[in-house]
């Protein structure tokens, strides 16, 4: 096992306010992460910083040992919570979008869960609903030969369905050798495949374990955890 | 996906849940199990999480995994009645502690299922 993640006090000011107040982790490789908290907690500042899309105000981070940097970011793939895909785009053009900004993209497999995701090539962004623009996300975050895979929100807004086949994704992407964090507030439908979790709050860790061993310990599931402490916000 | 109880860990349940279709007849000793991403996800948990409930099995000799090809019931003979009778213990102690806390009396406990069986015959 090689850690995939080290944070160490990382914080994040926007301007006078403070979006993450310190925050230290160690992620290890073939683990799931569950990262949970309330709108406006911190969840995207966090995932952005690692992603390497915002810089922090202090602290430090690593990815697979490479300091944050050029090197880092070459390891991280990240799903952000609002497609980022021009509408004109078919889901092949959002392809060949993505393996020429990436080197480690993968065609065959993007390809393959497209395929799996029952989304066809020729299908426009334009002409898509928002389950199957959120799947077309994943499948091209996913599709790349990371460490890291950043999930922000990847269930907002995705009817019971569309969840099921991004949650079987989620499992068969899944490797022993790189590790993967879901943002999301939609606890119940994911929580058995977090290895790990954090509960985020005022950008600060409120707490974080393995997920079985809080169930164990507190006799309750993450959902039932995640409304007992952020149950009168 | 979340029918799992939250106060036990779900690689017992999961554990469960296999022996429950061994002693059922719903698979049989020799049969291979599904794989280890395979049943992740048709059950939404982790791989991690199957993974440890596959050792277990393998542990207390329901399974075995043969190399290369994947992890197979045992073929044994005492496999089903062991599990049976393991199985029942549980069902009976989880039965007598809810009976107890309903403040019944060993005695009554008895006599509550003499008359629960026998209760239709007489």
């Amino acid at each position: 096992m090689a850690t995939i993640l080290e944070t160490d006090n990382l914080k994040k000011n926007y301007y006078a306010k403070q979006a993450l107040g310190g925050i230290s982790m160690k992620l290890e490789s073939g683990r799931i992460l569950g990262l949970m908290g309330p709108n406006g907690s911190g969840k995207t500042t966090f995932l952005k910083i690692i992603a390497g899309l915002q810089k922090s105000s202090g602290g430090s981070f690593a990815v697979d040992g490479k300091p944050a940097g050029y090197e880092s970011k070459k390891h991280v793939s990240f799903l952000p919570d609002r497609n980022t895909l021009y509408p004109w785009m078919k889901a092949s053009d959002a392809i060949d979008f993505y393996a020429d900004f990436f080197g480690d993209f993968d065609r065959a497999k993007a390809i393959d869960m497209l395929d799996f995701m029952k989304l066809k090539k020729d299908d426009a962004v334009r002409t898509m609903s928002k389950g199957m623009i959120e799947k077309l996300n994943l499948t091209l975050t996913f599709s790349r030969r990371a460490k890291l895979f950043l999930l922000d929100e990847p269930l907002g807004g995705v009817d019971p369905v569309a969840r099921e086949r991004i949650v079987s994704t989620i499992i068969r992407t899944w490797t022993e050798d790189s590790a993967i964090i879901i943002s999301t507030h939609l606890v119940n439908d994911v929580e058995h495949i977090f290895n790990d979790v954090a509960f985020i709050d005022d950008g600060k860790l409120v707490l974080s374990g393995d997920a079985e061993a809080l169930r164990t310990e507190r006799g309750k599931s993450i959902d039932q955890l995640y409304l007992e402490i952020f149950g009168n916000k | 996906m979340s029918e799992f109880d939250p106060n036990i860990p779900i690689y017992i349940q999961i554990m469960h849940t296999i022996k429950q279709d061994i002693v059922s007849g719903k698979m049989k000793p020799g049969d291979k199990l599904a794989s280890v991403r395979e049943l992740a996800e048709t059950l939404s948990v982790n791989p991690n999480t199957v993974q440890r409930a596959y050792q277990e099995l393998e542990r207390e000799g329901v399974s075995e995994t043969r190399r290369g090809t994947g992890t197979y019931i045992m073929e044994t003979e005492r496999l089903i009645p062991d599990l049976r009778s393991e199985m029942a213990k549980s069902v009976m102690q989880k039965f007598i502690a809810g009976m107890r806390s309903l403040g019944l009396t060993d005695d009554e406990i008895v006599s509550a299922i003499d008359g629960e069986i026998r209760g239709g015959k007489n």
